[in-house]
């Protein structure tokens, strides 16, 4: 920063920029970093351009389409949305996708409750613990999804024979249509409780430990240090994990795809928007219908974060 | 492991307070979380334990826990009901490409954001910033016919081709070239380098913690990639193993051992990955929040 500022760039230092946005164009040596940047940004940019950019349009030009037998495709204006507001099918495997959302929520305060486990002062084996409950997060869903169905299986499954020994009958989880999106939400919640854990734990950690001093010093128990400093200092870290759980399970298939599959008495029940987007464009072949059902997603999508953003004014504590 | 604690010599005195009985206040955390670990951990056990199972002894009634015979040889029939050879190389194939694709390009383009100035900087950026806000199935329809029109359905370069490319990438990599002080990149300018060069001798080199941990949650996003795969990929022998997994799965309903066994074979690699790399994955986590 040996460099002097210039008359009227001066102004600029306060942006969000800082000081480098205006200054360097003007002096001769960086004459040519237009062109530079833009060698650096081809390759993404045209990347995300076709493969990213592009196709959001496409996909909302064919939600205005209805797709033949034979790959062609007409103008049909809302055709697709009218259809959309009366098929029973999606309105089922949107409330589908609430309930799982809302399940897989819960994952949350646990690893809210584990992370401050694991903040404790004098705590060992942070490390240990942390890769244990990570595990899940790095797994191969196929696999994840296999261990659940044994665990899961009505007849000769543990989750069912544990529950004999308590003299209470276990239902078929995952082929009842009563249960199953329960079954699917529940190994949901135990994916991410880690993924959730390691986040919050970085933000628990920047708590100041004299808090907790000062509070032991006015006698103040475990619990309700965990209440009142541990809960409402880590509120930013809590709304980010929530907003960005419920973006995640909005979107969830493969658990369905993997765990349910095609001729599951359960599968109306339990089927989720992107497993019946995948169904209608992919097995079905109707694009135009499935991209209106990917808008209706994304939609969702936004509302729902637009929503947690509007409350966190009531919940989240900014220091 | 707490008793061990409050037995020995306090190493970290706290202030005189609280003492033994502050000791040993941790035996309450390490039980609960005990028992988390086991609700972990529990079903990766009795993956392990069914994968050596014989099919009778692994949907038998009252559970049986240690497999008797120890029967191995599933490990071995998952290679005669499945390609797992061409599976696992397409995988790997893929993951590869993609880690790589993402991690150079988006090395270039989160450093052109982060330190270079040029016209329409901030409308590019939202451009992309709009692209990572998107859910992914808004691509995938139009990204399936544009495979489909370069001829490469059932390849693995359709598999790779779209992960190669960013917003959250290049997002991830902006931050952390703004995190890196600018003096020595004023230095390098003033010595008259140019932007490549100072971006290749001077801030790549800095930036490897950060390529790193975009690396690791790349290969973990595409390793378990479903969606796609499923998409483009319907000739089983030019799947990845989570696609050619779940179809094992259709057609071998309840051979559990087998199964496992593959389910483990193709989970291992990930895993022992992540046990290495742990330290860069959780920093990379932690600093951004997101999957990949």
């Amino acid at each position: 920063m040996s460099v002097s500022l210039g008359k009227g760039e001066s102004a600029r230092v306060a942006t969000g920029y800082g000081l480098r946005v205006r200054r360097a164009g003007r002096s001769r040596i960086h004459r040519g970093e237009a062109w530079w940047a833009l060698a650096m940004l081809v390759p993404t940019t045209v990347g995300l351009g076709v493969f990213s950019l592009w196709p959001i349009f496409q996909t909302l030009y064919y939600s205005f389409t209805t797709w033949g037998a034979f790959g062609g495709h007409e103008w049909s204006g809302l055709e697709n949305y009218r259809s959309l507001l009366s098929d029973t099918e999606l309105l089922q495997a949107l409330l589908n996708t609430v309930i799982f959302t809302a399940v897989t929520l819960t994952s949350v305060p646990l690893a809210v409750v584990v992370a401050a486990l694991l903040n404790r002062p004098g705590m060992r084996g942070l490390g240990v613990y942390r890769t244990l409950y990570f595990l899940p997060v790095v797994t191969l869903p196929a696999s994840v999804a296999l261990m659940w169905k044994l665990l899961l299986s009505g007849d000769y499954g543990i989750v069912n024979w544990l529950l004999s020994l308590l003299h209470i009958d276990g239902p078929y989880w995952l082929s009842n249509p009563g249960t199953a999106i329960y079954a699917l939400a529940a190994v949901s919640v135990w994916s991410s409780v880690g993924y959730n854990m390691v986040i919050l734990l970085a933000g628990i950690q920047t708590i100041p430990r004299d808090y907790y001093e000062a509070a032991e010093l006015d006698g103040a128990g475990k619990i309700r240090q965990f209440l009142s400093i541990t809960v409402p200092l880590l509120t930013p870290s809590i709304f980010f994990v929530t907003v960005i759980t419920v973006i995640n399970s909005l979107q969830a298939f493969d658990l369905v795809y993997l765990m349910i599959g095609v001729n599951n008495p359960a599968l109306d029940r339990s089927q989720t928007i992107v497993y019946l987007f995948y169904k209608t464009g992919f097995i079905d072949h109707d694009g135009g219908y499935a991209a209106a059902i990917a808008f209706v997603l994304m939609m969702a999508i936004l509302v729902f974060t637009a929503f947690q953003f509007r409350l966190q004014k009531r919940w989240v504590h900014y220091v | 492991m707490s008793s061990a604690d409050s037995a020995a010599p306090s190493s970290r005195p706290r202030r005189g307070q609280g003492g033994p009985s502050r000791r040993s206040s941790n035996v309450v955390p390490h039980v609960v979380l005990c028992i988390g670990a086991v609700v972990m951990v529990g079903p990766f056990a009795w993956e392990v334990l069914t994968s050596f199972k014989t099919f009778a002894a692994s949907i038998h009634v009252p559970p049986v826990l240690v497999p008797n015979p120890f029967d191995w040889r599933n490990y071995l029939t998952v290679f005669d009901t499945l390609p797992f050879g061409s599976l696992f190389l397409n995988t790997v194939l893929m993951t590869l490409a993609r880690t790589a694709g993402q991690v150079i390009f988006c090395s270039l383009s989160g450093y052109a954001f982060a330190r270079l100035r040029f016209p329409g900087r901030g409308l590019l950026f939202g451009l992309f910033l709009s692209v990572l806000m998107v859910p992914s199935q808004m691509f995938l329809i139009p990204q399936y016919q544009i495979i489909q029109h370069l001829g490469l359905l059932n390849t693995v370069t359709g598999l790779s081709l779209p992960g190669m490319f960013s917003a959250f990438g290049t997002f991830l990599m902006r931050q952390f070239f703004m995190q890196l002080p600018v003096e020595l990149e004023e230095a390098a300018r003033l010595d008259g380098a140019n932007p490549w060069q100072t971006f290749w001798h001077v801030m790549l080199p800095l930036s490897r913690p950060g390529m790193l941990a975009l690396g690791i949650l790349v290969a973990i996003w595409s390793w378990n990639d479903l969606l796609w795969p499923l998409v483009v990929n319907t000739d089983p022998a030019k799947m990845p193993l989570s696609a050619g997994l779940a179809s094992l799965q259709g057609e071998h309903l309840t051979n559990y051992p087998v199964l496992m066994a593959g389910a483990l074979l193709a989970s291992l690699p990930l895993i022992v990955a992540f046990i290495v790399f742990q330290r860069h994955l959780i920093q990379g986590i932690a600093s951004t929040g997101l999957k990949g």
